[in-house]
């Protein structure tokens, strides 16, 4: 365990520095209080006061589109399996976008393992940031229990006034201290900040669901039924944004897409969304989710329930995406709250 | 961006061979594959196989043939889709891609000793065939055998000449039922579910094996609790778009289960209690 200090009229000697070597992508703001992850040559283009990002970091680790096979069938069906991949340095990570990576990548790890997400997410270094302030009313990382850093990075970023209190988690975190000699030792003072600051966050990320997250899944055992389904599902439009956003959604499909010779093509893999009406449709025309309650239930319980079951973890980080983005106002905190009250009036 | 080529990846498909393709009825065509080197595909019955065009897509097939037969394997394709109509499109000596198998087939080891109940409506037989003739080649391994065959018409019946000798033969009961008859048709009419009243069987010692389209299970399976048949020994075999294969891509998904890994054949006792399941 080390622990360094970076000041922070240092960050944009830090970040050039790394863009020198690698690509380096971080939270830029767009229009009307949107946020992206995008290249960064220098720290000025970067926030580093930012509300979840339109997409999470998932669009690197799984792009949206992403080659696994390129093909020619000019004399049968000749073809290599690739990985396409990018080094580069993910910088400003938030907690629950940490969060939404480790799930992932235990997914992806999970047998058969991926290799083309595998061999992708070992060319990333990732450098966390601590949220000091509540991003906005959607956010459930306090439920969650993401407000603080739970592993999942090479370096980790706290803001604490004119320094930044780095936690060194890696070696390639430590080879970055070492290469760029930018950062400085410690002392107990700068813990003790790190610790005021904490004591601060807890006031300000606190839990006011009444339960603690543990209990969520026994609810949704009992709520299978539940009228909330019905009442989400006559709202919701389909669209997918909220898998579109969501830092551990994951479904694909896999297309093939030839070159204009017809001859060669790349089969590509690319997001798909359980939101949309004809994912669980089969060949002989059955639809086995075909009511958008019925996908939208499906969506929630792989978020609180399914993933416990299989991998012990949760796959809601808490980051509000869903509900900041979705157009017919489907608000995953209200949801939750309904199906909680549902719960203790049985 | 960079590209490179990986030796083992999941989604590198076999060349292989069509070494003869037949059409069966008007929509349903049938092909013998042999995977290149002559490998062996080493799969169990009720498994379903990946199958490959470049510039077309992917499907998931059920494996027809019994691994007993081990220098080749069967596939039955329904044209249905852009997918399906391509590959009936193809015919002997044109290569083709395959992945897997994949899946939890139909327990052969646990079936062994037992009496077998086949039941089988439409497509159903295609995948339950590689079951049935793998027991026809090991027929001392199991006790009695009923099969129960139901299609739409006389003409829809896949496989006719062997379903004619598992009629003929004496060490196995047959019976069939059309939904509508044509005037040659001497046999029975009516649902797949009016056959099973009339079999004669020992309930404890005997495991059902049902494989049809989706709304039939749960007729069928009332039937069979009827008979006293223990939820644990009737088998379904559950269509879903398993789409990667790999447990990953979602689609096949049914609650927590995935279709192409913890399936597609599944003991009732398992999936009763699962919305959405049959």
């Amino acid at each position: 365990m080390q622990y360094l200090i970076l000041k922070k009229d240092r960050l944009n000697d830090l970040i050039s520095s790394l863009a020198l070597r690698k690509k380096v992508v971080a939270p830029v703001k767009k229009e009307n209080n949107n946020y992206s992850f995008e290249e960064v040559k220098s720290a000025k283009e970067i926030s580093l006061e930012y509300i979840p990002t339109i997409l999470p970091p998932k669009k690197y680790f799984m792009p949206q589109y992403e080659t696994l096979v390129e093909y020619d069938i000019s004399e049968g069906q000749k073809m290599d399996a690739v990985v396409e991949y990018e080094n580069m340095i993910l910088f400003g990570v938030h907690t629950c976008d940490l969060a939404g990576i480790q799930s992932l990548n235990i997914v992806f790890s999970d047998r058969p393992k991926d290799l083309n997400y595998l061999i992708r997410k070992n060319k990333i270094i990732i450098i966390g940031l601590e949220c000091n302030k509540l991003c906005d009313e959607y956010a459930t990382c306090a439920l969650m229990d993401n407000d603080l850093p739970n592993g999942g990075y090479d370096l980790f970023f706290t803001d604490l006034g004119d320094y930044f209190y780095v936690h060194v988690n890696t070696q390639a975190g430590d080879d970055i201290v070492d290469e760029t000699k930018l950062f400085e030792p410690s002392d107990t003072s700068h813990e003790k900040d790190l610790e005021k600051l904490r004591e601060q966050k807890r006031k300000l990320f606190v839990n006011k669901f009444g339960i603690d997250h543990q209990e969520i899944p026994n609810i949704f055992d009992k709520s299978v039924n539940s009228p909330i389904w019905e009442d989400i599902g006559n709202r919701c439009l389909s669209c997918g944004n909220c898998t579109n956003v969501c830092p551990t959604c994951y479904c694909f499909d896999i297309k093939d897409v030839p070159n204009l010779d017809l001859k060669t093509g790349k089969r590509i893999r690319v997001w798909d969304s359980c939101q949309n009406e004809t994912f669980a449709k089969v060949a002989g025309g059955e639809n086995f989710r075909e009511k958008r309650s019925d996908r939208k239930r499906h969506r929630f319980y792989r978020k609180f329930k399914y993933p416990v079951n299989r991998y012990s973890r949760f796959f809601c980080t808490g980051c509000g995406r869903c509900t900041r983005t979705c157009m017919a106002n489907i608000s995953l905190i209200d949801t939750l709250n309904q199906l909680i009250k549902e719960n203790s009036a049985k | 961006m960079n590209k490179e080529v990986i030796k083992n990846s999941e989604y590198k498909i076999k060349r292989s061979k069509i070494i003869k393709a037949k059409k069966l009825t008007e929509h349903e065509k049938f092909f013998e594959i042999a995977l290149p080197n002559a490998e062996c595909l080493d799969h169990d019955p009720g498994q379903f196989v990946e199958v490959s065009l470049f510039g077309v897509g992917e499907a998931p097939i059920s494996i027809s043939s019994s691994p007993t037969q081990r220098h080749s394997f069967e596939l039955v394709v329904r044209a249905v889709g852009r997918f399906t109509n391509e590959m009936h499109k193809l015919e002997s000596g044109d290569e083709i891609g395959i992945r897997g198998p994949f899946g939890q087939g139909f327990p052969v080891r646990i079936l062994e000793g037992n009496d077998l109940l086949f039941v089988a409506g439409g497509l159903g037989i295609v995948p339950m065939r590689s079951l049935i003739n793998y027991v026809m080649d090991n027929r001392r391994d199991f006790g009695k055998v009923n099969i129960l065959l139901g299609c739409k018409t006389p003409k829809d019946m896949l496989f006719g000449d062997e379903v004619a000798l598992w009629e003929k033969r004496m060490d196995v009961n047959f019976s069939c039922t059309v939904d509508r008859a044509d005037p040659d048709w001497a046999g029975n009419v009516g649902l797949i579910t009016s056959l099973i009243p009339g079999v004669t069987l020992d309930p404890n010692r005997t495991f059902a094996i049902v494989v049809g389209p989706p709304i039939m299970y749960k007729f069928v399976v009332k039937e069979l609790l009827a008979k006293n048949i223990p939820e644990r020994q009737i088998l379904l075999s559950l269509e879903r778009h398993m789409k990667c294969g790999l447990g990953r891509c979602g689609h096949c998904q049914i609650q927590d289960i995935y279709c192409c890994q913890d399936g597609p054949v599944f003991s009732y006792d398992k999936i009763k209690n699962i919305k959405g399941a049959i």
